[in-house]
């Protein structure tokens, strides 16, 4: 067995071995993770007027070189891993990735690529942020656009972020503060510290300063410290994170998605046609996100639907992580799939709703296989929007069927991170673009978890950390 | 100041002193009404009885609800009779707080702990501030009494812990979180505006204070802390961070029942591991199997900490704390068993609401 890999806490450039500490032991490989305690963080957190003077030295336009320089070194360079001389190369990421997490390593690539593409595509992602505002603004202040002087404040000196563990791609929403000149302090999910680990490696051997990010594995009471002694936060998590969070306007909470694909009634007749588009928004990524759908609303054909959908869900079986087919991932804590499937069993002892996989699939809902537990995709018909199955999200391909009329829908789904809604209804779509519980909206067959970098995904970071102040008078000074 | 037996003349001293002790507690001259009557009850005889310390095991695990179910006044000692009582609170969140009877065993305790320091630790003659619980609780007058014993006088910035208690059951985090800057903003003052060299403090409160203000140039010399869970991580924290590596430092475990438990003085070796040493032979602190009270755990291992107390004013036989620690050998400063890193008991299963303060 090779030497145990430690992954130290990153305090704004200085590497830390603290004395509490995660274990993990990955195919005979020893990793621990440092933990922070929570004062330990208040206390760095002094050091952000450092890590700003450094941002700020540079031009904007540099960091974004540097993040897509970046980009490569993240999908295909030998990066520092841990302590000491040892590097991680892009297939010992993967590799642990997927232990940790669960994910097979198809999954863990795919995931790379998300979000090297979406460092790769800063500028776009920057100018879909900004409007296509001019780097300049973050190193000057103000610009001029359309004869007008345009000035925008930041509203903190750092983003703290609260990381999940559920899927690598989740870090590509942070990755734009760094080139808005904005710190970033990053708690990382329990079972994955490596990717924003590599990440902030990558980004700092293509020339980002190392002042400007703090990691820190910890507990819940350092996840506080950290969002509460930031001036921006992001945190992910269930609901009751959002609820506990919610009261706090510096922080923008995102808990499940419960993102939905609508049939308008101009395509319900042509559901089978895009089957595909359904599937693929219920299972990708091996239903993990919160961009998968966990609903699909129909205003008939309901039944019929429900069970083609079923067949083809059951056909995606458990593999082995290593398997390039692989979809599912199984759970890096079996409790929490155990736990998930009592509650779903007993959730369909409300009378209303059937789970539809169970003709189709092979073998019980959870099953052990290769060596992991999965839960294997499930399909639930609801006859009653209220039903406690009707939008209910889990990490896993789960999605429930309900046939609504078209002119219940919106009043039906509730807050929905993404919907898809396919229709080329056009008063509906008016409807839909007007609707206040939809974060990002699909018009079409397109799946929920559609990427377009020019579009903002979960709330504009840009609007989240600036502010445009009226700015008027004699601007030489400024340059 | 270490103490000059050894490990075997230890264990006479304590099995001694308990013989002292089951005779006073005992007898109907000098006992207290409440062991009186249990004994009465007891279906056995402990003065005849308990001959050694061991023999202690004869008695049941003290269930301190009695401490709030009965009125105090019916632990006062009859040889205490003619003499008013503090009376000292522990718990009190929701409900009837447990309530203990006392007179002198602060200050011998406090005095025990002042000269296990020595003169230059807590620097004599100097002023000390103390923030934390007050109120109802021993602790309040063992620091101003160990301030005054020390020749200096004590500043107090108060906390109670039972409404951040119940502001954080509320959910109510925001509120918590401003009440802490409201006790740090009193305790930071005093600081600027009064010579203070010595501190005690929660270390959560320690971390706050620190976060204001550097207290080495504050010109603080030793902070005595206790209170909290301190991990070895939080240690190595404190000491080389919040006290810069340049103020002394003594954790100390403790409370109402028991009283004080010095840290033996920390070595490399140690790792910032804690051990603390009870107030021996008023007091023992043994760790036991969690499941099976009556066996004491390995070297090593953790258990649930077990408290006997056995002082003129007070008697707790074998009371099982909410805490669980790894039971340590005796060592230069202590010859008798430690208990290290503690925490609360089970808490790696269960959620305790800890550190707020």
């Amino acid at each position: 067995m090779s030497e145990t890999l430690h992954l130290p806490v990153l305090r704004f450039g200085r590497p830390y071995e603290s004395l509490d500490r995660l274990r993990f032991n990955v195919d005979g490989q020893a990793i621990e993770v440092s933990l922070a305690n929570s004062g330990l963080i208040r206390r760095d957190l002094k050091l952000i007027p450092e890590a700003v003077r450094r941002l700020q030295a540079i031009p904007s336009a540099k960091l974004a070189d540097a993040m897509e320089k970046a980009a490569d070194l993240f999908l295909t360079g030998n990066l520092p891993w841990g302590l000491g001389d040892r590097l991680q190369s892009p297939d010992d990421y993967v590799a642990v990735l997927s232990q940790l997490t669960g994910m097979p390593l198809s999954l863990g690539r795919l995931n790379m690529g998300k979000v090297h593409a979406a460092m790769a595509n800063i500028r776009a992602v920057m100018g879909g942020l900004t409007r296509g505002m001019s780097f300049d603004l973050f190193d000057k202040g103000f610009i001029r656009q359309d004869g007008l002087d345009v000035n925008f404040f930041p509203q903190t000196d750092s983003l703290g972020v609260l990381l999940p563990s559920n899927s690598p791609g989740v870090n590509s929403l942070w990755l734009p503060a760094l080139v808005m000149k904005i710190p970033v302090v990053l708690k990382p999910g329990r079972e994955d510290p490596i990717t924003p680990y590599r990440l902030v490696q990558a980004m700092i051997a293509a020339g980002f300063p190392a002042e400007a990010f703090g990691f820190y594995p910890t507990s819940h009471d350092g996840g506080d410290a950290l969002l509460f002694g930031t001036g921006r936060a992001i945190a992910f998590g269930s609901d009751a994170t959002v609820r506990k969070y919610a009261p706090y306007r510096h922080i923008q909470v995102h808990g499940s998605g419960r993102s939905k694909v609508l049939f308008g009634d101009d395509f319900a007749d042509d559901w089978r046609k895009h089957l595909g588009v359904v599937v693929q928004s219920i299972a990708s990524n091996g239903g993990r996100s919160c961009i998968n759908a966990s609903a699909v609303l129909i205003s008939r054909h309901g039944a019929e639907l429900a069970d083609a959908l079923a067949k083809e869900l059951a056909a995606i079986v458990p593999r082995a992580r290593t398997d390039p087919q692989a979809v599912l991932c199984g759970f890096a804590n079996p409790a929490v799939a155990r736990g998930i499937n009592e509650r779903i069993d007993e959730l369909l002892q409300t009378p209303g709703a059937e789970d539809v996989t169970a003709r189709y699939r092979q073998g019980p809902r959870m099953i052990e296989a290769h060596g992991q537990t999965f839960l294997q995709p499930t399909l639930i018909a609801c006859s009653d929007p209220t039903h406690p199955l009707a939008n209910t999200e889990y990490m896993f391909p789960f999605a429930s069927v309900l046939q609504v009329p078209q002119a219940e829908m919106i009043g039906t789904i509730g807050e929905s991170l993404v919907v898809s809604a396919i229709t080329h209804d056009r008063d509906w779509t008016i409807d839909l673009m007007t609707s206040t519980n939809i974060e990002r909206l699909n018009i079409g067959p397109y799946p929920t978890n559609r990427v377009q970098w020019e579009q903002p995904h979960e709330g504009n970071l840009f609007e989240f950390l600036y502010r445009r102040r009226a700015l008027q008078g004699d601007l030489v000074a400024a340059g | 100041m270490s103490s000059t037996l050894t490990v075997p003349q230890a264990q006479a001293a304590l099995d001694a002193w308990t013989r002292e002790m089951i005779a006073w507690h005992f007898s109907p001259a000098t006992g207290c009404d409440y062991w009186l009557s249990w004994a009465q009850q007891a279906g056995w005889n402990p003065l005849k009885e308990v001959t050694c310390f061991a023999d202690l095991m004869r008695f049941d695990h003290f269930d301190d609800e009695v401490l709030r179910k009965e009125q105090p006044e019916r632990f006062v000692p009859k040889a205490y009779a003619n003499r008013p009582y503090n009376i000292f609170e522990t718990g009190g969140t929701t409900g009837m707080p447990k309530q203990r009877v006392g007179w002198d065993d602060y200050k011998v305790d406090y005095e025990e702990f002042s000269d296990h320091y020595g003169p230059d630790f807590f620097p004599k003659g100097t002023n000390w501030l103390m923030v934390g619980p007050t109120g109802p609780r021993r602790l309040r007058l063992a620091i101003e009494h160990l301030a005054n014993y020390r020749g200096g006088s004590c500043y107090f910035v108060d906390l109670d812990p039972r409404w951040v208690k119940r502001l954080i059951a509320m959910g109510e985090g925001a509120m918590a979180r401003k009440y802490q800057e409201h006790v740090i903003d009193q305790a930071a003052t005093i600081i600027r505006h009064r010579n203070i060299q010595c501190i005690f403090t929660t270390p959560r409160l320690l971390e706050n204070l620190a976060e204001r203000m550097s207290l080495v140039q504050a010109g603080i010399k030793a902070v005595f802390a206790g209170g909290t869970t301190m991990t070895p991580q939080y240690v190595r924290f404190v000491v080389e961070e919040v006290l810069e590596g340049k103020i002394n430092f003594a954790p100390t475990y403790g409370n109402t029942l028991m009283g004080l438990a010095i840290s033996r003085k920390l070595k490399p070796e140690d790792k910032y591991s804690l051990t603390y040493y009870a107030p021996q032979p008023r007091a023992t602190l043994r760790i036991v199997h969690p499941d099976r009270p009556n066996e004491l755990m390995p070297y090593g291992e953790y258990g649930r900490v077990e408290l006997t107390t056995m002082t003129r004013e007070f008697f707790v036989p074998r009371f099982l704390e909410r805490d669980e620690a790894i039971r340590r050998p005796p060592c230069d400063e202590f010859p008798w068993d430690g208990v290290g890193d503690v925490r609360p008991f089970q808490s790696l299963t269960k959620t305790i609401i800890e550190g707020v303060y």
